[in-house]
């Protein structure tokens, strides 16, 4: 699997888009969405919440587990994908794509964030 | 996002079956099961599950344990250590039984196959292999009859699935128009000796091939080869835990323990007090009979969920603000597209369609419908 050159990781498996504008898109890597297993249903933080860097905004539940989301940057929701609420495979099938989770107007740049090959380098190990 | 879930890493000392390299050919997520390193999936876990109800997959269920027991006193032997009337079991056929302790706790579930008059072969759940091993050669002493411990003698294979009758017959000149549910006979499969049984765990039709690990390579590929025009798909333990909860078959560990007889687990009916000679556990299990004719115990039901979150086991299931139950299993059900769970509730909540019934996931008291068991069962 690779992992879009463009995003930033977190050690909790998600993907960040660099925000545009201050908003930045959220989502759970393929490496994550592989672990899990099918995911059947996403729990989200609503438009409006003010999520905290490292503090838990969600979860995710599959056949056999549940996980909880983290959020990777602190900021305020202005987006939930409801397409994924309503399709939670979409986690698994388009991870990077269709299977985002949420929008965050971030509160400023992220320094602790790993890149596409340094996040490749942490799941490999 | 952190997973609740154990690490699927290879750890030293687990267990591997004849059959490793070729899950790993074909990019399994291998997971710890009771000390085997064993496929969790291949692929997608519901494709897998909607191929064995819709048309066939297949498995490597080589971590079970095998257990011998042969002898001109055998039948007398598993009569006393088992809780079934297996002297009553004829050659070529199986039978569901259980094995309990004095004071009547299950120590495991048990498929026992009569393989001849004499000898018989017990199959154990992989957690529990060497408890049962033990106990039948404690209970084998003054009969003649010998235990052997035959877990490396045989790999497993079973194929599931309304397709398997047709991909086990290009592969074997076996009659298996004429055997039957719960039977087994011995014959050759893609050319390699095997016991072919008519069981399984999933409540599809289906086989059960025992074989000797050196041919479980070749009997793999060659099912394979069988199955590819009709949609035969390698299975892993996570379809299978679904498949047989949609079926509402017990799971030693879930349903069962040592802390529940077979009438607390509503399986009273594996009791035969009416065989000949004493059992171990007669006295505590006639007990625990009485005490369900008198006082229902909980009861095992079926919950089926209003919303989308997963019931799990050790999830307490409420009513009225009060716990009235525990789930033993659950997970979303790919065939009823809602989650589903197992659970004990005091019989004052067990009927069907009883109202007010919740299951408390992480706080929130989730609506859920009591329902007979099992959820699904095939059209035959």
């Amino acid at each position: 699997m690779s992992n879009p050159q463009q995003l930033r990781y977190s050690k909790e498996h998600e993907w960040l888009s660099v925000a545009e504008d201050g908003v930045s898109t959220v989502g759970i890597t393929e490496h994550a969405a592989n672990a899990l297993g099918d995911v059947v249903f996403v729990q989200l933080p609503e438009v409006g919440d003010t999520v905290t860097a490292g503090e838990t905004c969600g979860e995710l539940e599959s056949t056999k587990s549940v996980s909880e989301l983290y959020a990777p940057v602190s900021g305020e929701i202005v987006e939930v994908n409801q397409d994924v609420v309503d399709d939670p495979a979409l986690v698994n099938s388009a991870p990077f794509e269709g299977g985002w989770l949420f929008k965050v107007r971030t509160a400023g740049e992220q320094d602790d964030l790993l890149t596409a090959d340094e996040y490749t380098a942490f799941t490999a190990g | 996002m952190s997973s609740t879930d154990p690490a699927s890493a290879q750890n030293a000392g687990q267990r591997l079956t004849a059959l490793d390299a070729v899950h790993r050919a074909l990019g399994a997520t291998m997971t710890d099961f009771a000390g085997w390193d064993m496929p969790l999936r291949y692929g997608s876990e519901r494709d897998e599950h909607q191929a064995v109800r819709t048309r066939a997959g297949l498995f490597d269920l080589s971590h079970m344990g095998e257990i011998t027991v042969a002898g001109p006193q055998a039948a007398a032997l598993l009569d006393f250590a088992l809780v079934g009337n297996i002297g009553a079991v004829k050659a070529g056929r199986a039978r569901y039984t259980m094995i309990c302790r004095a004071d009547g706790g299950i120590l495991d579930d048990l498929i026992v196959y009569r393989l001849a008059e004499t000898e018989f072969m017990v199959v154990a759940n992989a957690s529990n292999a060497q408890v049962v091993l033990d106990a039948l050669t404690e209970r084998a002493e003054g009969f003649d009859a010998v235990v052997r411990d035959d877990r490396d003698a045989y790999a497993l294979i079973a194929v599931q699935g309304p397709e398997s009758p047709g991909i086990l017959a290009a592969v074997t000149d076996a009659d298996l128009d004429g055997l039957k549910y719960y039977a087994g006979l011995p014959g050759t499969v893609a050319g390699v000796p095997a016991l072919i049984a008519r069981t399984g765990y999933t409540g599809e039709d289906g086989f059960e091939l025992f074989v000797r690990p050196e041919h479980a390579v070749e009997l793999w590929q060659s099912l394979t080869k069988a199955g590819e025009g009709v949609g035969l798909v390698p299975c892993g333990l996570s379809c299978r835990d679904t498949l047989r909860l949609e079926a509402g078959m017990p799971l030693y560990g879930h349903e069962l323990s040592t802390s529940l007889t077979p009438f607390d687990a509503g399986l009273g009916r594996v009791v035969k007090f009416d065989k000949e000679g004493d059992f171990v556990g007669r006295t505590a299990l006639e007990e625990a009979a009485g005490r369900a004719a008198s006082q229902p115990p909980r009861v095992l039901v079926g919950l089926v969920a209003e919303g989308r979150r997963v019931p799990r086991a050790g999830f307490a299931v409420v009513a009225d603000g009060a716990v009235i139950g525990e789930v033993t299993s659950g997970a979303p059900s790919p065939t009823l597209g809602k989650p589903i769970a197992m659970a004990y509730v005091d019989a004052a909540h067990a009927a069907p369609g009883t109202q007010g019934v919740g299951v408390d996931i992480r706080g929130s008291h989730e609506p859920y419908e009591v329902v007979a068991l099992p959820f699904y069962k095939r059209q035959k």
